[in-house]
């Protein structure tokens, strides 16, 4: 390429060149003059329909008329809706029936992130901060306060809301066929919950969660053939360093060991697990078929007897 | 009555999700019981009525005749979802104004807490600590307690309740369930939160808590009333009142189960049968050791070298 422009530059005669000059810059600014105001007028006329922009629809993949092909498309082409199929049985959304706790047990479970997240800003999981950074966080921080309470009460609500969410669930059969995998996801969920809700606990590194988290670690000592009290423990070699509450807490005593593992378990360990088992748990949601019910009542006179 | 000390513990900060629960739970029932009471109709009535059953509608909120059966989940699920989030959203913002999250002194191993609790939702555990060892209480029990949940789904075999909400049709899974979840775990949660005082005594709501008390309980284990007084007496006998306990409540449990609920009975296999019977005596002992404990103060009733149930 840079060859072929130097020859071109060689055979250019320069007796023509000033004209054709002069003629090229007087037609630049005619359709300066002419196209401007028209290109002008066009982009006023494309700024009234902001859909129609190429940045809009590169964005949003469908029209937004009220069809129902748009409303299906609304969900299904959008990242964070498509685990909605298009259309749902009319009764599935009924409240009475569903009461909505595994959507707000995952709404917390996002409140909770967020808030979560602010607060790293301002912790530092080591015995000599840890304390003075909540005290920093209620006192100093602007909504600092408002920022620990609600990652707190939600954490509280998520507890709620996961034991309600399992009690409906069981109430309503829908654990049976061919739902009973997913049942045990949500069981480790559960598990899930409570663990995060814990490790949680002792990072204020105040008496409240040194105590409650030398209780709970407490019994780990007793665990059978694992910890140094308990059954058949010291006769496996087991003693205060290196059973599996040592294990647990990176030391013999609830102390700066213990709170870095619970920052890494509270902040980084359990969230992603329990993302991934989230994950499976809605899509097993979908692939088992949705929401269980309402469904129509069969009679006990209808089950016809397997043969043995 | 002491009214402040009441008033403490009601207000304390990390009760009031428990004191919440009350409500929520006793809305969710009644909003459970009362589909379970509808659908429970009409089985009874489709039950009867042979010709009528094969043209039913089946629901307790039947369609109207001109609704579509399925609806678009835009804007008909997510306006649920989107309003539940801002009511939730609304819950917390209001909750997190009004109430501070507790901040107790600074952590001090050299200070020990007079009661030390765990967090709400572990103190049914802890107060199983009383009637149990830590290896039961703290490691056997939640392990139990978390496999237990889960094969459920594979011991239930009635076909029956699948997606509605019935009673009649379901009686024995949902009222142990009911036992396990209502009897024990909430109420143990309520006796851990509520109940519990200074040295994990029993202080009755508006008992002042009294740090000072002392109580002599002489608690005894199931072989002294007996007199047995060798090792190896007591572990034989411990080993026989717990198995007498499996072979003699199993044989209870089975003569009830096979009797009220014949066609499960029927359709389970060894397996599922044995699996269901060993949760099911697991979970009845719990209230039972209670019970001995309250009312005969017995410590334990199997006693061994390396274990003592």
């Amino acid at each position: 390429m840079p060859e072929e422009k130097t020859t071109n530059g060689k055979n250019d005669k320069s007796v023509g060149l000033v004209e054709r000059l002069k003629a090229g810059v007087k037609e630049d600014l005619e359709s300066l003059r002419t196209d401007l105001p028209a290109k002008a007028r066009e982009q006023v006329e494309l700024l009234k329909k902001p859909s129609k922009t190429q940045v809009f629809t590169s964005i949003f993949r469908h029209k937004h008329d009220d069809t129902p092909r748009n409303r299906a498309l609304g969900v299904l082409s959008n990242v964070f809706l498509h685990l909605h199929p298009a259309k749902i049985n009319r009764d599935a959304v009924r409240y009475s029936y569903t009461w909505g706790m595994g959507g707000i047990t995952f709404y917390l479970f996002i409140v909770l992130t967020l808030t979560g997240v602010l607060l790293m800003f301002y912790y530092h999981p080591s015995k000599v901060q840890a304390f003075r950074d909540v005290l920093y966080l209620e006192h100093d921080v602007p909504f600092g306060k408002l920022l620990r309470n609600m990652h707190r009460w939600a954490a509280h609500l998520m507890v709620i809301a996961v034991e309600l969410h399992m009690f409906r669930v069981f109430l309503t059969g829908s654990y049976k066929k061919p739902r009973e995998f997913n049942w045990n996801v949500g069981v480790i969920l559960l598990v899930l919950t409570l663990l995060l809700s814990f490790t949680g606990y002792l990072l204020p590194d105040d008496q409240l969660g040194f105590w409650a988290v030398t209780v709970g670690t407490n019994m780990a000592r007793a665990t059978p053939l694992l910890g140094h009290e308990g059954p058949f423990g010291a006769q496996l070699g087991m003693t205060p360093y290196n059973d599996v509450r040592f294990g647990l807490l990176g030391g013999s005593i609830v102390d700066a060991n213990a709170l870095l593992r619970s920052y890494i378990w509270h902040c980084i360990g359990i969230p992603i697990i329990a993302s991934i088992f989230m994950v499976l748990h809605f899509w097993r949601v979908r692939k088992d078929g949705g929401i269980s019910g309402p469904a129509a009542v069969v009679l006990d006179s209808e089950i016809k007897e397997a043969k043995k | 009555m002491d009214w402040k000390q009441l008033w403490e513990i009601l207000s304390a900060a990390d009760n009031v999700p428990i004191i919440a629960m009350i409500p929520l739970l006793a809305f969710y029932m009644y909003l459970a019981w009362r589909q379970a009471h509808a659908n429970d109709l009409i089985i009874a009535e489709l039950e009867g009525n042979a010709a009528l059953a094969k043209t039913h509608h089946r629901k307790a909120w039947p369609f109207k005749p001109a609704w579509a059966k399925e609806v678009h989940v835009w804007p008909f699920l997510l306006r649920v979802e989107f309003l539940a989030a801002i009511i939730v959203t609304i819950i917390l913002m209001v909750w997190s104004i009004t109430l501070n999250a507790p901040l107790e002194e600074p952590a001090n191993p050299n200070l020990t807490m007079n009661p030390a609790k765990a967090p709400w939702y572990f103190l049914g555990l802890q107060e199983m600590l009383v009637y149990f060892d830590p290896w039961i209480a703290g490691v056997v029990m939640p392990t139990l307690i978390i496999v237990g949940l889960m094969v459920i789904p594979y011991i239930d075999t009635n076909p029956l309740g699948a997606g509605y909400y019935t009673w009649k049709q379901r009686k024995f899974a949902i009222g142990t369930f009911l036992f396990g979840f209502i009897i024990l775990w909430v109420s143990m949660i309520f006796i851990g939160t509520f109940i519990r005082g200074p040295g994990w005594q029993w202080f009755w709501p508006g008992q002042t808590w009294d740090h000072n008390r002392l109580i002599y309980e002489v608690n005894r284990d199931l072989p002294d009333l007996f007199g047995i007084t060798s090792n190896w007496g007591k572990g034989i006998f411990g080993a026989a009142v717990v198995g007498g306990f499996f072979a003699i409540g199993g044989m209870l449990v089975h003569a009830f189960f096979r009797r009220h609920n014949a066609k499960d009975y029927k359709r389970m296999s060894l397996l599922q049968y044995s699996i269901m019977m060993t949760f099911l005596l697991t979970m009845l002992a719990l209230p039972i050791k209670m019970l001995l404990r309250l009312l005969f103060h017995i410590k334990y009733v199997w006693i061994t070298p390396w274990f003592n149930v």
